[in-house]
């Protein structure tokens, strides 16, 4: 398999704060790829490097052959790399089908006149967005939730609505920050489940950061860990639940 | 109580949901059309002053109800729509060329204006367009050649293939006039809201963050925003011109900007009724305040202030208790009926929300 996306040498200051340090890892076409370490270790700051939100002081990311650091944030996902935040970013005042059609964005193929008058092109790319996103509802049971609004929605289905937004994108590579954070133990097994079916059905790769290690060796083929900004192991989950140094970085020196 | 048993996509794409309310703006329409022999001049030119305000609101709801982008620059745009409509016939150019080259105009300045000024946010972005509204007095002074300055420009005679429309001396064609511009403008409010853009504008008035991951790029969408917003209230600018016959530096200061964002607030952020009621309030205020005043204290006595300070308190009320405005207090009703006898008070509270992701930038 390849290398579907490629971070070398990966740096990050914040001020005198190294967030990320000298950080090498790559994803492979089809795995899922989890990410995990002690709060502050950097986890979603290496999120927050693929999405462009950052730049690296030091080091490349390469997605797909393309150069990552040559794309602005809004480029990113044209590339085809979806993702979902650790604190519920939703468009909190419009309707589960709106946030999920947002999704189709990069698919937009109409231009402003086009959609001002509404021409009859606009409405077949609307039924073919709507198809795209119907699916996505069928395939995470958001059916009674499509036309409630965001803000009186629990916080389960919501962590489900962020998703379902980032899988109708149509994406090649999915980021989830922490899945599971805030979900019961049922929410998180359903989770568990769609990852799973994300993976084979849809042939979809995630990136992961997840603190529930059920589901991180449920779940995902590779585990990098990371502390203060740098690897401290990688390998299957077994490997580095193992590994004396992450041990000793969860739990502190003599623990093993 | 209505059930929309839906059957096809079309459903949620169509303008109206179902049949009733087909019928129920059908309805408005025909009154509509049909209102210059229903009522007398003196009321027909207080509807079309309230289309007028209306079509303005529209503008700025774009910009502030959909985009979440606040603006108290909007008169400077409603002197620019204006002016530069009157001076396009001055020029030669007929009504029907030089009023939507007016609105285009507003809309391509607006845009422009908004690259720098959209950097801003919040409260930041409303002080910055508020000095648009301070200079835009001071430009037209300054202009004088052009905009005749404070000695102000008369209003030509609208002449649209021979039909002469005259706000005095032809006020039912006038209306008709600003009646189809305000439809037309709220079909393509409605087709914008409808289509991938007004998706791009609600995503980012709410989570800019996310807006970028799902592709959207945030500066050009809200320089879109600002351009369609600017252009619809340049054709207001345009129409109040006709209404008052003449203009000067001061018809558009900075109290219109303030009034037409309360209007905007009062009738509920983010729909197109809103706009309406908020126009119906500001344009009926006035003339209600001063007839009760004249049956409470007589006439003839003036209080200065007093409009301001009714229109400060009636907005301080809504934010306080009704942060959806007139249109908010309106679905309540409304499903209230619907729901009889189940309808109960807690359904409208608010919720709570959760957690931001911290700004990024």
């Amino acid at each position: 398999m390849s290398n579907l996306l490629e971070i070398k040498n990966a740096t990050l200051k914040f001020g005198g704060v190294t967030a990320v340090n000298d950080l090498t890892f790559s994803v492979e076409e089809g795995e899922v790829y989890a990410i995990v370490g002690p709060n502050g270790a950097g986890k979603s700051t290496v999120f927050n490097l693929i999405s462009r939100f950052y730049d690296p002081y030091a080091g490349s990311i390469n997605f797909d052959g393309n150069n990552l650091l040559d794309r602005n944030a809004d480029a990113v996902a044209d590339l085809g790399i979806a993702r979902t935040f650790q604190n519920i970013e939703l468009f909190d005042h419009a309707t589960v089908l709106q946030n999920l059609l947002v999704g189709r964005h990069r698919h937009r193929s109409t231009n402003l006149l086009q959609e001002a008058l509404f021409t009859s092109k606009v409405r077949r790319e609307e039924k073919r967005h709507r198809e795209a996103v119907e699916e996505v509802i069928d395939f995470l049971d958001l059916q009674p939730y499509r036309d409630k609004m965001i803000a009186g929605l629990p916080y389960g289905v919501r962590k489900v609505v962020e998703l379902g937004r980032a899988l109708a994108s149509g994406p090649r590579l999915l980021l989830l920050d922490e899945p599971a954070s805030g979900l019961s133990v049922e929410e998180t097994q359903d989770m568990r489940w769609w990852i799973d079916d994300i993976r084979k059905q849809m042939g979809i790769t995630v990136l992961m950061v997840e603190h529930d290690m059920g589901l991180v060796s449920g779940v995902s083929d590779r585990v990098l860990a990371l502390a203060d900004g740098a690897k401290l192991a990688e390998g299957t989950p077994a490997q580095v639940q193992s590994d004396p140094a992450v041990i000793e970085a969860y739990l502190g020196a003599g623990a093993a | 109580m209505r059930i929309h048993f839906k059957t096809s996509y079309e459903h949620d794409i169509r303008l109206f949901p179902d049949r009733w309310s087909f019928l129920v703006y059908a309805l408005l329409i025909v009154v509509a059309v049909l209102l210059p022999w229903l009522i007398d001049d003196f009321f027909l030119g207080e509807v079309t002053n309230v289309l007028i305000w209306a079509i303005a609101g529209l503008g700025l709801m774009m910009l502030t109800g959909q985009t979440g982008q606040a603006s108290l620059g909007h008169a400077a745009f409603l002197a620019l729509g204006c002016y530069s409509c009157i001076i396009f016939m001055e020029q030669g150019l007929p009504f029907l060329i030089a009023f939507p080259a007016a609105g285009i105009l507003t809309g391509i300045i607006g845009t422009i204006i908004a690259i720098p000024a959209i950097r801003l946010h919040g409260i930041y972005l409303a002080i910055a367009t508020m000095a648009l509204s301070i200079l835009a007095d001071d430009i037209i002074v300054l202009m004088e050649p052009i905009t005749n300055g404070v000695s102000g420009k008369f209003a030509p005679v609208i002449n649209i293939f021979g039909i002469e429309i005259e706000r005095w001396g032809t006020p039912d064609r006038f209306y008709w006039l600003v009646l189809v511009v305000a439809i037309i403008c709220t079909l393509i409010y409605r087709n914008i809201l409808r289509s991938p853009l007004g998706r791009a504008f609600a995503a980012v008035r709410d989570s800019e963050v996310s807006a970028t991951a799902m592709g959207i790029h945030i500066s050009r969408t809200k320089a879109i925003s600002f351009g369609i917003s600017c252009a619809i209230t340049g054709l207001a600018g345009a129409l109040m011109g006709f209404f008052s016959g003449i203009v000067t530096n001061e018809t558009f200061s900075i109290v219109i900007s303030i009034t037409l964002l309360m209007m905007i607030v009062i009738g509920g952020l983010g729909s197109i009724h809103g706009a309406f009621f908020g126009a119906v309030v500001v344009a009926f205020l006035p003339q209600f305040l001063s007839l009760a005043k004249e049956t409470v204290i007589g006439g003839g006595v003036a209080i200065p202030g007093l409009e301001t300070g009714v229109f400060g308190m009636i907005l301080i009320l809504f934010i306080l208790f009704e942060p959806m405005g007139i249109y908010g207090r309106w679905m309540k009703i409304r499903i209230w009926f619907e729901l009889f006898p189940f309808a109960r008070k807690d359904m409208f509270k608010r919720q709570k929300s959760y957690l931001k992701t911290e700004r990024l930038r």
